[in-house]
């Protein structure tokens, strides 16, 4: 794992370079929406890596629970903090999107309430781990909340079904709609490889910090009672 | 189980003695209709259709009020320390909580159900059935996810603020689900209520489990 990490930055660039070469000259403008739907690759693929993120923390925090594992622990923090990043790319480009197409800037359909709603679990999330105090009980706290979480995203997705909706599926579309050329799926693809190094690799950069704190903070208890 | 009771009886005695929770949950409950009532202004038309959505923001707040009280009463001499030293288990101590704070929203909405009826004038006496059951099903979930999360918010720092920070979001699919419900009970009857129903549910079942679960690593030290 260490030694994957310096590898990663540069992956990250080449990636990040590619996708973008191929959202902004290989890929045909959409028909109907015209320029703005180029957004789409990024918003989809983080989007994916947010829900990543989301279960990062779920699955992390199961096994802090379970064996009390301080790497667990980590994990969990990193992929909040994936999670939220890539959450609030995906509502920030969202509206970006919607107003030139839809002509308001938010509306309250499924999946942009679904998708807020996430974001705001997961910052409270954060804010915990941030007020909360600085025993580790919190760390049991917010693996509670990481699992409790993640066992309200199906019953989100039923619920806001009630809702009225607008958004567009994209990728279950029937044919001669949705992703009509095949670059688009391909730029799609890429973006969401550069998007999971780009997660992957902040994700490792704040495990590593977390873990020298930790060191850190132990030798200076070490310090401190043999000064 | 017997422990569960115990603690039942034991939070409902004391909100027998001094009535605080109650009495001030159901002054705040119709404090809180009359500023939404106000705030939308309706007209006789309207208001009935206002009535679902000022009914659960109602409870949500009111509800998030006293069950965080049933936490802060157990720090007070230290009480919450007693009762995790009592040779029970802890999922005992989530279930009696959890009984005690379903009466208390049971007791509070006694009386702000009618004066919504009154208020944004419903004819209740219709659809009283089929209220109770969204009632029954929207408490549950609620004071199950509450609960727990009460537990995990006084124990921490920044406890007034950090409960609703963690929990609205988590409530949201309740929510919609209640006041789906409620809206279609108001005006048809239970079957048009259907879908609403099953998130409710599904959400009572998911939350009631997980609650009994997890929190024994909230409590424990």
């Amino acid at each position: 794992m260490r030694r994957l990490e310096p590898l990663l930055a540069p992956a990250v660039f080449v990636a990040m370079v590619a996708a973008l070469w191929l959202i902004f000259m290989v890929v045909p403008t959409e028909r109907q929406m015209g320029i703005v739907q180029r957004i789409f690759y990024f918003h989809v693929a983080s989007a994916w890596l947010a829900y990543l993120g989301f279960f990062t923390v779920a699955g992390a925090s199961a096994v802090y629970l379970w064996k009390g594992s301080a790497a667990a622990d980590r994990a969990a923090i990193a992929g909040a903090e994936i999670g939220v990043l890539f959450c609030t790319f995906v509502v920030v480009t969202g509206p970006i999107w919607a107003r030139p197409i839809w002509g308001v800037w938010w509306t309250w359909d499924p999946r942009l309430t679904m998708t807020l709603i996430l974001w705001a679990i997961y910052a409270g999330y954060l804010m915990l781990r941030a007020f909360g105090g600085d025993d580790e009980a919190v760390a049991r706290y917010a693996a509670v909340l990481g699992i409790v979480g993640v066992l309200d995203i199906p019953v989100i997705r039923v619920s806001v079904r009630l809702l009225h909706g607008i958004h567009p599926n994209v990728l279950n579309q029937p044919q001669g709609s949705g992703l009509a050329d095949p670059k688009m799926r391909l730029a799609l693809y890429v973006a969401s490889i550069a998007m999971l190094l780009l997660g992957g690799w902040l994700a490792m950069v704040r495990m590593r910090q977390e873990r020298l704190a930790s060191e850190l903070a132990a030798l200076r208890r070490l310090a401190e009672e043999r000064a | 189980m017997r422990a569960a009771l115990a603690i039942l009886r034991k939070d409902l005695r004391i909100e027998w003695r001094t009535k605080e929770s109650l009495s001030s949950l159901i002054v705040l409950g119709v404090l809180l209709l009359v500023a939404l009532a106000v705030a939308y202004d309706p007209t006789p038309e309207t208001a009935p259709t206002l009535a679902p959505a000022v009914l659960w923001a109602t409870f949500v707040f009111t509800g998030l009020l006293g069950i965080q009280r049933g936490f802060l009463v157990e720090r007070e001499n230290d009480c919450l320390a007693g009762l995790l030293g009592a040779p029970i288990d802890p999922a005992a101590i989530f279930a009696g909580k959890l009984a005690a704070n379903l009466v208390l929203l049971a007791a509070m909405q006694a009386i702000v159900v009618p004066l919504v009826g009154l208020f944004l004038h419903v004819d209740l006496a219709a659809s009283v059935g089929g209220l109770l059951v969204v009632l029954l099903l929207g408490n549950l979930g609620f004071a199950a996810l509450a609960t727990l999360f009460a537990a995990i918010a006084v124990r921490t720092r920044a406890r007034e603020v950090l409960l609703p920070v963690l929990l609205l979001p988590l409530l949201v699919p309740l929510l919609i689900g209640a006041v789906k419900a409620t809206e279609h009970v108001m005006t048809g009857g239970l079957a048009g209520a259907r879908d609403a129903l099953g998130v409710l549910v599904a959400f009572d079942v998911i939350f009631t489990v997980a609650g009994w679960l997890l929190f024994t690593y909230v409590v424990r030290d």
